[in-house]
């Protein structure tokens, strides 16, 4: 990751309690990922609220036997879930591959090699636009994988690694 | 031969003979629905005729305006009544023509000929209906000209290597009709009763018969349930025994049936080409599946047929023409005859010196036990809610379950060597997967709570038109797989795999690695 050491406010640092084995170390995702999935939560959040609210007046059971689990569960899924989430998350690009480990309970770790990957996208929603954070997606042509998210890396660095990975598609094409 | 060109006139009668069969229905529908009254069947009629006509000018037109071009280094077809198109498609692009002849066409002499892009979403180029004599010309002159091709570049050996003499290459595989016939009994289905009902819904739809009224069918059983009961005891045992063996009768006729109709003649053959299938009765197809597109092998068996040692071989092939058509190249062969396609392949089967691992024993125990666990909350419940005595049905089926897990874990085993890697699973009936290492797309490892805690992990293999997973494999295990196999995909890029050298060329630039692998 030497090359792009200049601009280190764009990404998170290492992630020490993700060094799982593996020969690559992982790098945490931007500061502002957590953010954007809390503002997400939210909004997610806010119709499930106004249910309970509407159901807890109109079910003649005793105060707060809906709407307090139900903003139990939403407080958690909003205060705590995301930098949970954020920490489980880690990526590592290498020479020749890239590396995604993801998942609180159902861990998984995939491997692509630069070789097999058919196109790259950058892609922002308005909400990532705002947190300045974008996710990277690369397609392979294998059925399981087929497209691998890499989500809430600083728009700076998506772009830098979609060129890294596209430089060395050319190098090995051409 | 530059000029544009038409498809077979009788394709016109053919659309139309589409269209009237399409019309029927409706027709059908309108004179038993009871739409205009007495007078209805006239309406009927004309709809039906109506439908047919305008089927038929669409057909024609169509026809009219649809021409084809052989050009010089594309074929063209220009097409459209009122919006027109037209496509130009690349001899170098197109893998392979594959030519269908269905039933009524057939009759005519007529066939379908498909050239094959290897484009996503279905968008290939198709001409019906063409005689088959210029569909096989057709499928000689794309060969010819991307042969030319290739030799006009030479950056390119390895299909200049390849240029066909002709096209009857070595038969690999036939199957004769004794051997379909044994292939049939094993294709036991009761698809038919099926079938059947599915006609009764539709007939009770069209018809004004009721046949979903339960009096109707109560009469009926009362009607036949005394008449039974009037029987004596032994009759009615021999004559359960007897319907058993109608039903036995009924599911063996339709999978010969079945098997007859879609594998008759059934040949594969080995062209410099590639491998080339020829099979069916009335709709006759013939495909080219070029070796360097075989991803990997699927070989599986039935639950009985492995008792008698038959096997089913398939390839694996790229995702976009998975969805229409099978890959099976041996349907029902011994491992014998097997083993010559897999060699053309360019594969390898497992022999005595590959090292296969099976799955942790901890997967296996943590399955084992979750499946009892099952059945013990259900041997619990029984004991206390149903009368005594019935409990014993899910306390066997805990300890069947038991047994069940601890010799399928007999089965479940992964290898992996200098070029390949090998899963195998299922213990009635296993199914062996083989992939080339360089043929991988990418390689997860994936554990959910409990297997983060025991240790062990399912890696999946990123395979081009399929799936390929190791189960319950220890962490250890699983990490150094991965960079044995990442190991040897990054060093190839993707646009260079077709032109791979053979699996066994790697065998020494790899043996290194997986050396090191299987000491871990």
């Amino acid at each position: 990751m030497d090359e792009h050491g200049e601009q280190p406010d764009v990404r998170g640092g290492l992630n020490p309690k993700l060094q799982g084995g593996d020969d690559q170390a992982l790098q945490q995702g931007h500061p502002n990922h957590p953010k954007a999935m809390r503002v997400q939560a939210l909004l997610m959040a806010f119709p499930a609220l106004l249910g309970a609210i509407a159901a807890e007046y109109a079910t003649p059971f005793w105060p707060f036997a809906i709407l307090g689990p139900v903003a139990l569960i939403l407080a958690v899924l909003v205060i705590f879930l995301p930098h949970r989430r954020y920490a489980a998350r880690g990526h590592a690009l290498s020479d020749d591959r890239l590396r995604v480990v993801r998942g609180l309970l159902f861990r998984s770790d995939t491997v692509v090699p630069f070789g097999r990957v058919q196109h790259i996208d950058v892609a922002q929603g308005p909400l990532e636009r705002f947190f300045g954070i974008a996710t990277l997606t690369v397609h392979t042509a294998g059925n399981h994988n087929a497209s691998v998210a890499l989500p809430g890396l600083g728009e700076l660095l998506a772009r830098e690694m979609r060129e890294t990975i596209r430089a060395h598609i050319r190098r090995e094409t051409v | 031969m530059n000029e544009p060109q038409r498809t077979a006139p009788i394709s016109v009668l053919l659309g139309a003979i589409g269209a009237i069969r399409s019309a029927i229905l409706p027709a059908f529908a309108i004179a038993f629905s009871g739409i205009g009254g007495g007078d209805r069947i006239w309406v009927a009629l004309g709809v039906g005729l109506a439908a047919a006509a305008i089927g038929t000018l669409i057909n024609y037109v169509g026809w009219r305006r649809l021409t084809y071009t052989i050009g010089e280094s594309d074929i063209r077809v220009e097409s459209g009544v009122m919006s027109r198109t037209a496509r130009s498609v690349p001899f170098e692009r197109i893998q392979d023509v594959s030519i269908e002849a269905k039933p009524l066409p057939r009759l005519f002499g007529l066939v379908a000929v498909k050239f094959e892009t290897g484009a996503g979403g279905g968008e290939d180029l198709a001409l019906q209906y063409l005689s088959a004599a210029e569909g096989e010309r057709l499928r000689q002159l794309v060969r010819q000209r991307r042969d030319d091709e290739a030799a006009a570049a030479p950056a390119d050996p390895h299909t200049r290597a390849a240029i066909p003499a002709d096209e009857t290459g070595d038969v690999l595989y036939a199957l004769t009709p004794g051997r379909l016939l044994t292939f049939g009994l094993f294709e036991f289905s009761l698809a038919v009763f099926a079938v059947l009902g599915g006609l009764l819904q539709y007939a009770d739809n069209v018809i004004d018969l009721d046949i979903g009224n339960v009096d109707v069918w109560r009469d009926w059983l009362e009607e036949q349930g005394s008449t039974v009961a009037s029987l004596g005891p032994y009759i009615q045992a021999a004559a359960a025994v007897a319907g058993l063996f109608g039903l036995i009768a009924v599911g063996m006729v339709t999978g010969v049936v079945r098997t007859v109709l879609r594998d008759w003649g059934f040949t594969l053959t080995r062209s410099s080409r590639g491998f080339r299938r020829q099979r069916g009765l009335l709709t006759r197809t013939d495909v080219v599946m070029p070796v360097h597109r075989v991803q990997g092998l699927v070989i599986g068996t039935g639950l009985l047929r492995y008792r008698f040692g038959w096997h089913g071989l398939s390839f694996v092939s790229l995702a976009q023409d998975a969805e229409s058509e099978s890959h099976e190249v041996a349907p029902f062969a011994k491992m014998a005859e097997i083993a010559p396609i897999v060699a053309a392949a360019g594969f390898r089967l497992p022999d005595d010196r590959t090292a296969w691992h099976r799955a942790s024993k901890r997967h296996r125990n943590d399955r084992t036990f979750r499946d009892a666990a099952i059945f013990g909350v259900l041997t619990i419940v029984t004991a206390i809610m149903a009368p005594t005595g019935l409990f014993l049905i899910p306390l066997g089926a805990a300890v069947l379950s038991v047994g069940v897990n601890l010799y399928a874990w007999e089965f479940r085993r992964h290898a992996i060597d200098a070029a390949q890697v090998y899963a195998s699973h299922g213990f009635l009936s296993p199914t062996q997967m083989i992939a080339t290492r360089m043929k991988l797309h990418s390689v997860e490892i994936v554990q959910n709570p409990l297997a983060r805690l025991r240790g062990y992990a399912t890696v999946h293999l990123g395979l081009a038109g399929g799936q390929f997973a190791m189960q319950g494999v220890s962490l250890d295990e699983a990490r150094a797989l991965r960079a044995a196999v990442i190991e040897t995909i990054a060093g190839t890029d993707y646009s260079r795999l077709d032109q791979a050298p053979e699996n066994q060329a790697f065998s020494g630039a790899q043996s290194g690695l997986s050396s090191n692998f299987l000491a871990t």
